[in-house]
């Protein structure tokens, strides 16, 4: 019925019939209530237009020069009563529309958690959500599974009606995330994290891509989403457990360079501080994640030492260049190793003090950093730090 | 050391940067240069060159400039429909794993010139083009307030436009979309020649838009005949004063925004960086506060046409004239209060979302109660369906329909299904052809008779205006449709053969608006033919209301012989029903400004600078900027600036008008 109402926007609705209107009758709750409020409004909306159309072809013909029947009122140019109509009959539409926006934007929000798997069904405590993290790459897509510790190439696979959970971020250049059949985009972005909540509620395969152009390969950055059943979903992981590639950091940097049209893929295991990683910039070792670079500033940062604390960049995802006129390509250099920022990343997040690692923190040792009590950086210069992590990249 | 020399002297240009390697660029230089050849050996071989120099390339005269503002649009037209209708056939060829014709490297360039050639050197040039023709006629002035300043700024737009269609020649241009999101258009992700063509020609071009923005606020304010209050000023002059205002006060965060990416390109600063604490977003941000403004500034003028053209050819005085000012002025504020909702996805909480999707709803309110003034204004009129007329008729029907759908994108639950699609393509198309390019079609129609003295060939015309009609309809419906089958925007290749249909259909409509540029070409060049038959010596072919329509066609330098007084806000049309009679006598001398090349020289000092920018030709962009700065400063010591037509020369233009006028009867 909801279809029904939707191809009464077309006239052409005969011609449509034999094609695939996948925003209009999509497979997934999120998308569905999407498409209602996009229904409702555009129908709303056809209450003026419709008449303004109308009035527009009648009054073109009734008034024409020819028809000399029709009353000629030159100097007539102001109602008090049909301004009041004119400014009303919008602002009315307007006032209805407003307030379905404010509610549906609401209701809608991509980071708010969803509360019904489909209408008239509540998501309860059994419904435990489906976790995947989310990397746009140049140009492919990786999807992470924490739950199951698998993650795939330009393939996602989830279970229906049940929760998903999308952590999303990408290693480059801004992309957006979009299934259609599923549920609205979210854009990707670099060194950031977006979210979204949506449920797929009739099993399938559905396509997906990035909806914001970021470089060459673009047309080809598609995946395919599988909508399966518990069951098929058990043997999707199962599956993809039996791969033999394994995604470690260094093959995730293998991965993250460019390339075009990437057959699907799996592995079977994924360094559990990926994507943390990824998102923090620092899949690199002895490249500062980050969050340890902006929990340094908010305590008040490292001073003009920090401006040292940089290492010259030797690889980058395309053939990186300086700026013409700017220093040679560096990063901020780890004041730890990625290891031990992970745990004490995860640590952080654990409430009880009692678990956090005990660290030695002084002292620190930076690439480029004074030691405490030295004067100049050429004292530095033989402090095992810098060979240690020249040697590690 | 001569390959030191070499890159000393030509930066990063070598002969790998012309893209000998692509066909279609190679066969494309070869027509220009034989075309340009050709006409520049005309112009050589009729002795043209002085004449041009002398009466149009240093020309202070708005109508002049103005005339050539319109020039420039339509070349550049040319250019950008080129690029629309190259992407079109790719889309529509590229299925069942053909890779279309063009490369990614190409066609990734096409859609962003597209774009940035259709809203910066096509409907840019033609709005200002229009104002700067109309608003000093309307308000009875004899030019803008700066002269010269508008000279420079006409410049300022052909140096942007120069520096973009070297792009095509010599190296490539950017491969980012249309408003180079970074990090994509930084120098990590795009290190060549492209992102730094797309920024010198924005900020040259962007020179020339800010100034004369303020040089048309300027005149409005400050050189309005006697008697014409606020309140009694055209309606074009003031959306025409409104879109300055925009103009002049979101072009400045362009060019801020242009300069911190051109920072981040050239001296390695961090705003838009992924590392060391850049925020892209920003960018984006910045860019759209600009963005949204600028699409007001395209469309305002031209509901400022559709105004002057709905009352003259309806014969009736404007509807509800304060309410359209006020519509006006209220979608200028608004129109600042909205830029986020180009992007609702980017993850703003859904109280931001909601605040500019209702900000945006908002501005429906009066741009409906525009439509309904104009449905009002032809309500009880006599309906002349000349052409102007019908390009109005065609603009209402087709404006709705894009402003439903763009109201419909401003609830952020379905953008979030809609954005980046084909349906939001099909939605800016709708608007800036049904919108834009209809009421360019209706002004020029419109105006064209007082420029040159004669109409427009009707027939043509038609022909003109039922295929860009018929045209965008085929061409941007199946584009909605698509938007809803959920295909995005700037792809290359697709795999699903059941879009192929639809992106056949729009080719077709891309190609019927092709025969509409053509007709719109084929009506100017069968109009100057007839001439004779169809010359207007009244000055007043269509029975005018405003004050531009008191004056012969084309009208004297300066325009009027004696400042007009007004009395009503349809001025012209109050002088004639109070039986207005010419002054035959008594003319003084008047005050004119000179002409001047030096706008034309700063212009092509500033394209040196920008092209030595690009290709890191170190000296040749200081050389220019002294250059730049000293021939600026020269100029303040030119005393010949201004000069007094005598009065005897006014005696005998006007008295030529009279014999004219008096044959006529």
């Amino acid at each position: 019925m909801k279809r029904f109402g939707a191809l009464l926007l077309f006239p052409l609705a005969g011609l449509l019939s034999g094609c695939d209107l996948v925003v209009l009758a999509p497979a997934g709750d999120v998308a569905a209530q999407q498409r209602d409020l996009l229904v409702v409004s555009t129908l709303l909306m056809l209450v003026i237009i419709v008449p303004v159309m109308a009035l527009t072809v009648f009054f073109a013909w009734r008034y024409r020069q020819s028809n000399a029947s029709a009353t000629y009122a030159p100097d007539w140019d102001h109602s008090t009563k049909l301004e009041l109509v004119i400014w009303a009959a919008p602002l009315l539409i307007i006032i209805c529309l407003g307030a379905l926006t404010w509610l549906g934007t609401h209701l809608l929000d991509p980071y708010r958690r969803i509360d019904r798997i489909e209408p008239g069904q509540p998501v309860t405590e059994a419904h435990k959500p489906l976790r995947v993290e989310v990397v746009a790459l140049d140009w492919k897509w990786l999807f992470i599974y924490p739950d199951y510790g698998i993650a795939s190439v330009n393939e996602l696979a989830a279970p229906v009606n049940q929760p998903i959970d999308f952590r999303i971020t990408s290693s480059a250049v801004m992309n957006s995330f979009y299934i259609p059949a599923l549920a609205g985009q979210i854009y990707a972005m670099p060194a950031m994290e977006t979210k979204l909540h949506a449920v797929i509620n009739r099993p399938g395969t559905y396509s997906g891509f990035s909806a914001n152009y970021s470089g060459a390969g673009f047309s080809g950055m598609r995946f395919v989403f599988h909508g399966l059943s518990d069951q098929a979903f058990e043997q999707w992981v199962a599956q993809a457990r039996t791969a033999s590639a394994a995604l470690s950091r260094d093959n995730y940097l293998e991965l993250e360079k460019p390339s075009e049209n990437e057959p699907v893929r799996h592995y079977a295991s994924v360094d559990p501080d990926l994507y943390g990683a990824i998102l923090n910039l620092c899949v690199e070792r002895g490249k500062m994640c980050m969050n340890e670079m902006m929990s340094i500033d908010a305590k008040g940062g490292l001073g003009l030492a920090g401006v040292h604390n940089t290492l010259p960049l030797q690889y980058d995802k395309l053939a990186r260049r300086g700026a013409v006129f700017g220093n040679d390509p560096s990063y901020v250099a780890s004041i730890c190793t990625a290891e031990e920022a992970a745990a004490a990343a995860r640590a952080a997040s654990d409430a009880t003090p009692a678990n956090w690692p005990a660290r030695n923190l002084s002292p620190l040792r930076g690439a480029g950093l004074l030691r405490p009590g030295t004067e100049s950086r050429r004292a530095e210069a033989d402090t095992p730090s810098l060979g240690l992590l020249r040697r590690e990249l | 050391m001569p390959d030191t020399l070499t890159k000393f002297i030509f930066g990063r240009l070598t002969l790998d940067s012309l893209p000998l390697h692509e066909p279609i660029v190679v066969a494309t230089f070869v027509a220009v240069a034989l075309g340009g050849i050709a006409l520049l050996g005309a112009i050589t071989y009729f002795k043209l060159w002085g004449y041009l120099w002398r009466e149009w390339f240093t020309s202070v005269d708005h109508k002049k400039i103005g005339i050539m503002y319109m020039v420039l649009g339509l070349v550049m037209l040319l250019r950008g429909f080129s690029d629309a209708i190259m992407m079109r056939l790719q889309q529509a060829i590229a299925f069942n794993g053909s890779e279309g014709y063009l490369n990614s490297h190409h066609y990734d360039q096409i859609f962003t010139a597209h774009g940035v050639i259709m809203i910066f050197f096509v409907a840019m040039p033609f709005v200002t083009g229009l104002m700067n023709f109309v608003v000093p006629l309307q308000i009875g002035a004899r030019d803008v307030s700066f002269p010269f300043l508008n000279n420079f700024s006409f410049w300022m737009t052909v140096g942007g436009a120069i520096l973009v269609m070297a792009s095509l020649f010599v190296g490539e241009f950017a491969r980012t979309g249309w408003l180079a999101y970074p990090p994509l258009s930084g120098i990590g992700y795009s290190p060549d020649v492209g992102v730094d063509y797309y920024i010198w020609a924005l900020q040259v071009a962007g020179v020339g838009t800010t100034l004369s923005g303020i040089n048309l606020i300027c005149t409005i304010i400050k050189m309005r005949a006697p008697g014409m209050t606020m309140m009694r000023m055209p309606v074009f002059t003031w959306t025409s004063l409104c879109t300055n205002v925009l103009i002049v006060a979101s072009f400045p965060v362009l060019t801020a925004v242009l300069s911190l990416l051109a920072l981040d390109r050239y001296v390695g600063t961090n705003f838009f960086t992924n590392d060391f604490g850049g925020n892209p977003m920003m960018y984006v941000n910045l860019i759209w506060i600009w963005g949204h403004p600028e699409v007001y500034i395209l469309i305002l003028p031209l509901f400022g046409v559709f105004s002057e053209v709905t009352s003259t050819f309806s014969g009736k005085r404007l509807f509800g004239y304060t309410s359209m000012v006020y519509a006006t002025v209220v979608i200028t504020i608004l129109s600042y209060l909205v830029w986020l909702h180009h992007f609702f996805t980017m993850g703003s909480g859904a109280s931001v979302n909601s605040f500019f999707g209702i900000t945006t709803m908002i501005i429906s309110i009066p741009t409906g109660a525009k439509i309904f003034n104009w449905l009002f204004t032809m309500y009880r009129g006599r309906i002349r369906f000349e052409l102007p007329m019908m390009w109005t008729m065609a603009f209402m029907l087709t404006f709705v329909v894009g402003g439903m759908t763009g109201v419909l994108l401003a609830v952020p639950p379905a953008d979030f299904v809609l954005h980046n699609s084909l349906f939001l393509i099909a939605h800016f198309h709708n608007v800036i052809i049904g919108g834009v390019l209809f009421g360019l079609f209706a002004g020029i129609a419109y105006w064209w008779p007082k420029a040159f003295g004669f109409k427009l060939d009707p027939f043509w015309g038609k022909v003109s205006f039922w295929c860009w009609v018929v045209g965008f309809w085929f061409a941007f419906m199946p584009l909605y449709i698509l938007g809803l089958m959920g295909v995005t925007r700037r792809m290359r290749v697709f795999d699903d053969p059941s879009l192929q249909i639809w992106f056949v259909i729009a080719a077709f409509g891309a190609v019927l608006i092709a025969f509409g540029i053509a007709a719109f070409l084929i009506q100017i060049f069968v109009s100057i033919r007839k001439r004779e038959a169809l010359t207007d010596p009244t000055g007043d072919p269509w029975d005018g209301r405003t004050l531009e329509w008191s004056t012969s066609s084309p009208p004297p330098a300066y325009n009027f012989a004696f400042t007009p007084v007004v009395r009503d806000n349809d001025a012209w049309w109050d002088m004639k029903k109070a039986g207005y009679t010419r002054p035959l006598s008594g003319f003084k001398p008047i005050h004119m400004p000179s002409n001047t090349g030096t706008g034309v020289i700063l212009a092509a000092f500033s394209v040196a600078l920008g092209f030595g920018l690009i290709w890191y030709m170190w000296w040749l962009a200081a050389l220019s900027f002294v250059c730049l700065i000293a021939t600026a400063i020269g100029h303040t010591f030119n005393y010949h600036r201004d000069f007094h037509i005598p009065a005897a020369e006014v005696t005998q233009t006007e008295e030529a008008r009279t014999t004219l006028l008096v044959a006529q009867g």
